[in-house]
């Protein structure tokens, strides 16, 4: 095995099953923390790992909408398992962070803001819908005229080792939204993992110049046709195996046109406005801000929480809350995410992870809910 | 800084005294607050008394007795901020199942002299007889909410204390959701946050230790519980646990027993 000494962007290497651990040094050895995927609490979830010894080897998971649940696979696959109850936002725009601290001076106060550094880290097991989430979050808190400071300092330091799909889950529809099960970019290294005749490996393709550096610390060689060709034949793989489709054509004119569909009501009646669904939901960012003191009253601070649309208190102004029927919170989830989208930032808010149809304790399925919508569509423009 | 010490009282109705316990469980601020509040009134804490009014009344348990149907108004009367506290004090507690059944039965099965109770039919909240400031729920409340409530009151703000459901905090601390992953029973969508979502967290279903959050959905959860396996009496079961007389969580366990 020899070591790649400047491996070109878009080259592609086999990096054996024995030698995967090198990944984690060099990963290690470049001052990164790795996140990926591993077993705990009955699913595969994303946490600080060490080494290949926490990768869920030899574990996969079975997706319905409202279940989950994980199982043992016949072979010893590292990455044979698709997205669990996790996004990778967690690190990108964590669930509770502080934005300053201010104390009193005299009359006033005086703020001290926040100087923290976050972590170095990299994300290893990103899939191809993911990237695509993490591409839209990047639009969100860093596309406008406003630059996010707590996402776009963790986003700047990130190293991304993406894993391209070889099978997919029963709450899939990536194909139907145009976002996997390959990936072609927005990666620094991405993996297709292979197990062919005894063999296990891994395809290696280099994304970036940092991803060269990386990889010119792993042992690998050039891959042939023949490697490559496997790993194409496994994305295929996962292309005929997606879970749900949707029907994507105007979604936005969909939506807009019928606020007023019978439908709302009826999935209104089954919502428990738990909010599962926007946590859960890789693109979803919406927080809000608590101010809280000491006792005397000397020390103040601020915080920035996860927060829904499904929460009476997201939309409430001076009164009361502007969304306060289920119905009305339900449609502004999946108005948003699938239209309103679309005029904000460009692009649809859906990577079609399957994450809310999966987490959604009363096993509501957007998709299916597309689908009733459409059906009944009484403004549809001949 | 105020002169003047606002001052602090702790009251008891039927009760098992652990939310006043969580109080004297805030080790690490129990001297700050001793510094900041004066405790006027607090017999499980201290024998020194002080009279009225008192600027914050903290009222733990549920009104069970004609004289404490009478003795929760003087209270009133004498507290500027009154807020109840536990699941006793804002939707009756546990002992609030006798609500579902006659409870002169009770009384002639467990007391030798039955003619000595006093004892009214229902055990009810506090905000049943009297306007209450704020109801802060969980059997028993939680130390960082009651903290906070303190605190806040003291600095004239509001608290940071919400209504959402315990999948908020369960998603935020990163648990997997065990009604999901397990096809555990949890009552988490339809109670309100507050715990952090201890239970989900160590693998079992929510309890509904913090009542109703606003908006349950409690029908539809019921019959996600049915898919899952748990029959209507198991459902009433779940419903009639220390939020028993909610609203929200009694009208569904009475849907249950139709
Ligand atoms: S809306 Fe649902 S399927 Fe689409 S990206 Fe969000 S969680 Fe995934
Ligand atoms: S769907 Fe709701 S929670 Fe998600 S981004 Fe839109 S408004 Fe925010
Ligand atoms: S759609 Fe499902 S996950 Fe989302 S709020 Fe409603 S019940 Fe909860
Ligand atoms: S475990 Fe319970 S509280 Fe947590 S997300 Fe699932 S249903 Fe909600």
């Amino acid at each position: 095995m020899t070591h790649p000494k400047r491996p070109p962007i878009d080259s592609r290497w086999v990096l054996e099953r024995k030698d995967f651990n090198g990944l984690f040094e060099a990963l290690a050895g470049r001052g990164y923390a790795v996140i990926g995927p591993t077993v705990r609490d009955a699913a595969i979830v994303y946490e600080e790992i060490q080494s290949d010894q926490d990768l869920p080897e030899g574990w996969t998971d079975e997706q319905e909408a409202g279940r989950y649940r994980l199982k043992p696979r016949p072979d010893r696959k590292l990455f044979g398992y698709n997205v669990g109850p996790h996004s990778w936002k967690r690190w990108l725009n964590p669930p509770s962070v502080r934005l300053w601290r201010a104390r009193r001076e005299g009359g006033g106060f005086a703020v001290a803001p926040e100087t923290e550094r976050p972590p170095r880290v990299a994300f290893l097991g990103v899939r191809p819908c993911e990237l695509r989430a993490i591409e839209i979050q990047d639009k969100v808190f860093m596309g406008g005229g406003y630059k996010d400071d707590i996402y776009k300092s963790r986003r700047d330091s990130l190293f991304i080792v993406a894993v391209q799909c070889g099978q997919a889950g029963g709450t899939c529809f990536c194909v139907s939204m145009k976002t996997g099960p390959k990936s072609n970019g927005g990666f620094d290294l991405a993996l297709t993992e292979v197990l062919e005749s005894g063999r296990h490996y891994f395809l290696l393709e280099v994304g970036t110049a940092r991803g060269a550096e990386v990889a010119g610390e792993v042992a690998c060689v050039p891959a042939g046709k023949h490697q490559r060709q496997a790993a194409e034949a496994r994305v295929m793989e996962a292309v005929s195996q997606m879970g749900r489709t949707m029907d994507t054509s105007d979604l936005r004119g969909l939506f807009y046109r019928n606020a007023e569909h019978p439908r709302w009501e009826e999935t209104a009646a089954r919502c428990l406005l738990c909010a599962n669904c926007t946590m859960a939901c890789p693109t979803c960012f919406c927080t809000t801000v608590e101010d809280t003191t000491d006792l005397t009253g000397e020390r103040a601070e601020r915080r920035r929480t996860w927060d829904s649309c499904f929460s009476a208190d997201f939309s409430y102004l001076h009164g009361g809350s502007v969304r306060f029927s289920p119905k009305s919170r339900y449609r502004q989830w999946i108005t948003h995410k699938l239209a309103a989208w679309f005029d904000q930032f460009g692009t649809s808010g859906c990577v079609g992870c399957g994450r809310c149809i999966t987490w959604c304790p009363a096993a509501i399925d957007i998709t299916e809910e597309v689908r009733a919508i459409r059906k009944g569509d009484s403004g549809k423009k001949e | 800084m105020p002169k003047k010490r606002p001052k602090l009282a702790v009251w008891k109705f039927a009760s098992c005294d652990g939310c006043q316990l969580s109080l004297l469980d805030c080790e690490d601020e129990l001297l700050a607050v001793a510094g900041a509040v004066e405790i006027a009134y607090f017999p499980e804490a201290s024998r020194a008394v002080a009279k009225g009014p008192y600027d914050l009344s903290l009222v733990e348990g549920s009104i069970t007795t004609p004289h404490d149907a009478e003795r929760i108004h003087r209270i009133r009367r004498q507290s500027k901020f009154l807020v109840s506290i536990g699941a006793c004090a804002t939707s009756g507690g546990i002992q609030a199942l006798r609500n579902f059944k006659n409870v002169k039965e009770f009384v002639s099965i467990v007391y030798a002299s039955p003619g000595y109770i006093h004892t009214l039919n229902k055990s009810t909240p506090i905000a049943d007889h009297i306007a209450v400031d704020f109801e802060l729920r969980g059997c028993p409340v939680s130390k960082v909410q009651l903290l906070e409530l303190v605190n806040a009151l003291l600095n004239g703000r509001k608290p940071n204390i919400g209504n959402q459901s315990v999948c908020v905090g369960c998603k935020a601390r990163g648990a997997v959701c065990v009604m999901v992953a397990r096809g555990a029973p949890c009552l988490g969508p339809v109670t309100q946050e507050g715990c952090g979502a201890i239970c989900p967290a160590y693998d079992r279903g929510c309890y509904g230790c913090f009542g109703p959050k606003e908006s349950p959905n409690t029908g539809s959860l019921s019959e996600r519980w049915g898919v899952l396996g748990v029959d209507k009496k198991g459902r009433v079961r779940a419903f009639r646990g220390f939020n028993a007389y909610a609203d929200a969580f009694r009208r569904e366990s009475e849907a249950n027993e139709r």
